[in-house]
């Protein structure tokens, strides 16, 4: 056998055994894994499609496959309807309860939407401006400003929590939406601020240069010749600010006041608020419909952060 | 027709003047106190190695570096406080450093449109720079979709198009492979010839200076050692740091001494003398250790005695480098090592005894103490 093997002339692609212990190894640590954290998912789906009846008596990882018709009594009289797998849904959208509001999840979401754009927005154009400026126009006390800036970003957002509402309500927008927008843009500015920062210092430091020997100025390089190049660290800016403000509980609560309260805030007193039976589907789907924008948003930026980085690796 | 009047200028006013320039950070000197006189029309390389201040200098005169001290002049104008596009410059830079969103048409024309130009100024001054430099084919391509020469040549037209006074290169044909490089330095030297700008290129590779300048400023330190023609900075270069720094391969330096003052002085190197009767130095020799640079080809091995030549010594091989055009013979002579460059006919072999004699008039001495040219 050996000498066999011995015989063979070494050419092209090394031969590789089809079979190898490390391989099953790796592989069913992976599957594992995968199956660990996709399983919750699995029975939140499923469980959100199913009706009470199937909820209480059936097989937690088995889906309802066939929907009733049902008897339903309501003041009008007792009618036979139809039962639909998206039942659930629509009662967390539209007529969920919290205390003695019944119109759902879907006021919180255009809350959430409020919230979450503007503060992105406001709090990009403003870090990209400061990181521009600190990276490529140095003042005299440019970096003593940047580390102050780092140490901002690492300060528990608790320790400000106090002074923050304080500040709001002498600013006299505590418990409105202009708070919570305000304290977002606040405290997403110095990370972003530093990703920016970084970025624009990582550009070839002679573009600038010739930029300002061609004779723009200030914005012009910040507008025509630095931001078209900002792509991917846009995208990243964007997936950070979104994702973080979109699944911000604390502000919400603290700042926003209960007529506003996005919708972490408003899925949290669907869980906790105690009348009658306790719907899990409701909660379930009400659970995906929250975190249906962040899941949206990490699945398609995939595609649009390779583009992205694929753009901004021409380096003139 | 621009070619015409910008060769009208006056030549009587220096292009550039830098006057007591000085840059520092903190306690470190990039440049010390340096004065410096372009008239128009010259092709000035800067050289030296990697934190000469050479580049700092180029920025200092672009006005993207304010300096510590001094002056810049600009046609005889102060512009020491001027902003960039004000000074009448274009610059070329090493990584090109174009706008890669933007297509050729559009970087070439960027500063012309921050400046507000009319439409068809542009399109004539764009167009104009595009047949100068061969660009008309890639006028709608993102740089990108260029190789580096013509990169190269797209910032080269940037600076074109705004009809400057003075080009300044940094180290513009550093990023690209030797053949290009090759290609395009001759493509710089001829468009030198046909614009007649003055132009200031900032450069570490010696073979650049030698064959674009009209004047080579080689830097060390922050400081300008030798100002002059390459020829000269060649054949008489001011000191020991500016002979090894020209020149390939480099030249050899021996150690000897000089015997004798003034017209009586000979140097004495290994077992034997050499006349310095064909040598002209600076001032008149004193004895004292010295350097003795020759170059590789002012060597000569197994000549006869000729005039210019010194008398013989022996020598033997230890490795010889074919070029092709010419070989490099490494010889051991007097215990101490040396090249000789020969033509590629003369053949020798690793070991064999030889003679050689030197061109005593094209060699240089140096104060061993020093390194200044005696």
């Amino acid at each position: 056998m050996s000498s066999q093997s011995l015989s063979i002339e070494p050419s092209g692609p090394k031969p590789r055994k089809w079979f190898e212990w490390e391989r099953v190894l790796i592989y069913s640590f992976l599957i594992i894994t995968a199956l660990y954290w996709l399983f919750p998912l699995y029975i939140v789906i499923i469980t959100s499609f199913k009706d009470l009846v199937t909820i209480r008596d059936g097989n937690i990882f088995m889906p309802q496959l066939h929907y009733p018709i049902v008897e339903v009594t309501t003041d009008a009289g007792t009618q036979m309807v139809q039962e639909h797998f998206y039942d659930p849904w629509v009662r967390a959208w539209l007529h969920v309860c919290t205390g003695l509001q019944c119109e759902g999840i879907s006021p919180n979401f255009w809350k959430s939407v409020i919230i979450t754009v503007p503060s992105v927005i406001i709090s990009i154009a403003v870090a990209v401006t400061t990181g521009y400026a600190l990276s490529n126009w140095p003042f005299k006390f440019s970096e003593a400003f940047f580390t102050v800036l780092i140490v901002g970003s690492f300060i528990p957002y608790q320790v400000m929590l106090y002074p923050m509402v304080l500040l709001t309500k002498n600013m006299g927008i505590y418990s409105t939406l202009y708070a919570v927008i305000f304290v977002h843009t606040v405290f997403g500015l110095p990370i972003l601020t530093l990703l920016f920062r970084n970025y624009f210092q990582s550009l070839p430091a002679e573009l600038f240069k010739a930029a300002r020997v061609d004779g723009a100025g200030f914005w012009r390089i910040l507008f025509q010749i630095f931001l078209p190049m900002s792509l991917p660290i846009m995208v990243v800016a964007i997936i950070l600010q979104v994702t973080g403000i979109w699944n911000d509980f604390l502000f919400g609560v603290v700042f926003a006041g209960p007529q506003n309260y996005p919708m972490p805030v408003k899925l949290n007193n669907i869980f906790t608020s105690a009348q009658g039976v306790k719907e899990y589907n409701v909660e379930m789907a009400a659970s995906i419909l929250t975190g249906a924008v962040p899941l949206f948003i990490y699945f398609f930026s995939g595609k649009w952060f390779v583009r992205g980085i694929a753009a901004g690796a021409v380096k003139g | 027709m621009a070619v015409v009047t910008q060769l009208k200028t006056k030549p009587s006013v220096n292009s550039v003047s830098i006057r007591g320039l000085a840059q520092s950070y903190g306690a470190l000197q990039i440049l010390k106190q340096l004065d410096l006189d372009i008239p128009d029309g010259e092709f000035l390389v800067l050289l030296g190695p990697s934190g000469c201040g050479k580049s700092t200098l180029l920025n200092c005169i672009a006005g993207l570096l304010e300096p510590t001290h001094g002056q810049v002049f600009i046609k005889g104008k102060n512009v020491t406080w001027e902003e960039p596009k004000d000074r009448g410059i274009g610059m070329v830079f090493q990584s090109y450093a174009l706008y890669p969103q933007m297509t050729v048409e559009r970087n070439m024309s960027f500063g012309l449109r921050v400046a507000g130009m009319a439409k068809d100024e542009i399109e004539k001054r764009v167009g104009r720079a595009a047949d100068i430099l061969q660009l008309g084919p890639l006028l709608q391509r993102k740089p990108m979709q260029l190789s580096g020469g013509q990169r190269q040549r797209v910032a080269i037209g940037r600076a074109l198009v705004r009809d400057v006074d003075v080009f300044l290169f940094d180290e513009p044909l550093s990023n690209l492979d030797a053949k290009l490089r090759a290609e395009l330095r001759v493509e710089i030297k001829r468009l030198h010839q046909r614009l007649g700008n003055t132009m200031i290129y900032v450069t570490h590779d010696q073979i650049e200076a030698m064959t674009l300048a009209d004047r080579i400023a080689v830097m060390k330190s922050g400081a300008i050692q030798q100002l002059d023609t390459p020829m000269t900075i060649y054949n008489r270069p001011i000191n020991r740091y500016v002979a090894g720094f020209i020149g390939s391969p480099g030249m050899n330096f021996l150690k000897s001494e000089i015997e004798g003052a003034g017209a009586k002085a000979v140097l004495k190197f290994g077992p034997g003398k050499i006349n310095l009767k064909d040598y002209t130095p600076v001032a008149p020799l004193m004895p004292k250790q010295v350097a003795f640079g020759v170059r590789p080809e002012h060597i000569r091995i197994n000549a006869g005695a000729e005039a210019g030549l010194s008398d013989s010594f022996d020598a033997v091989v230890d490795i010889v480098e074919p070029m092709g055009s010419d070989s490099l013979v490494w010889l051991n002579v007097a215990s101490q090592t040396m090249s000789a460059r020969v033509e590629s006919s003369e053949q020798y072999k690793p070991g064999e005894k030889v003679k050689i004699r030197f061109r005593v008039g094209l060699a240089s001495l140096f104060d061993e103490a020093t390194g200044d040219r005696l």
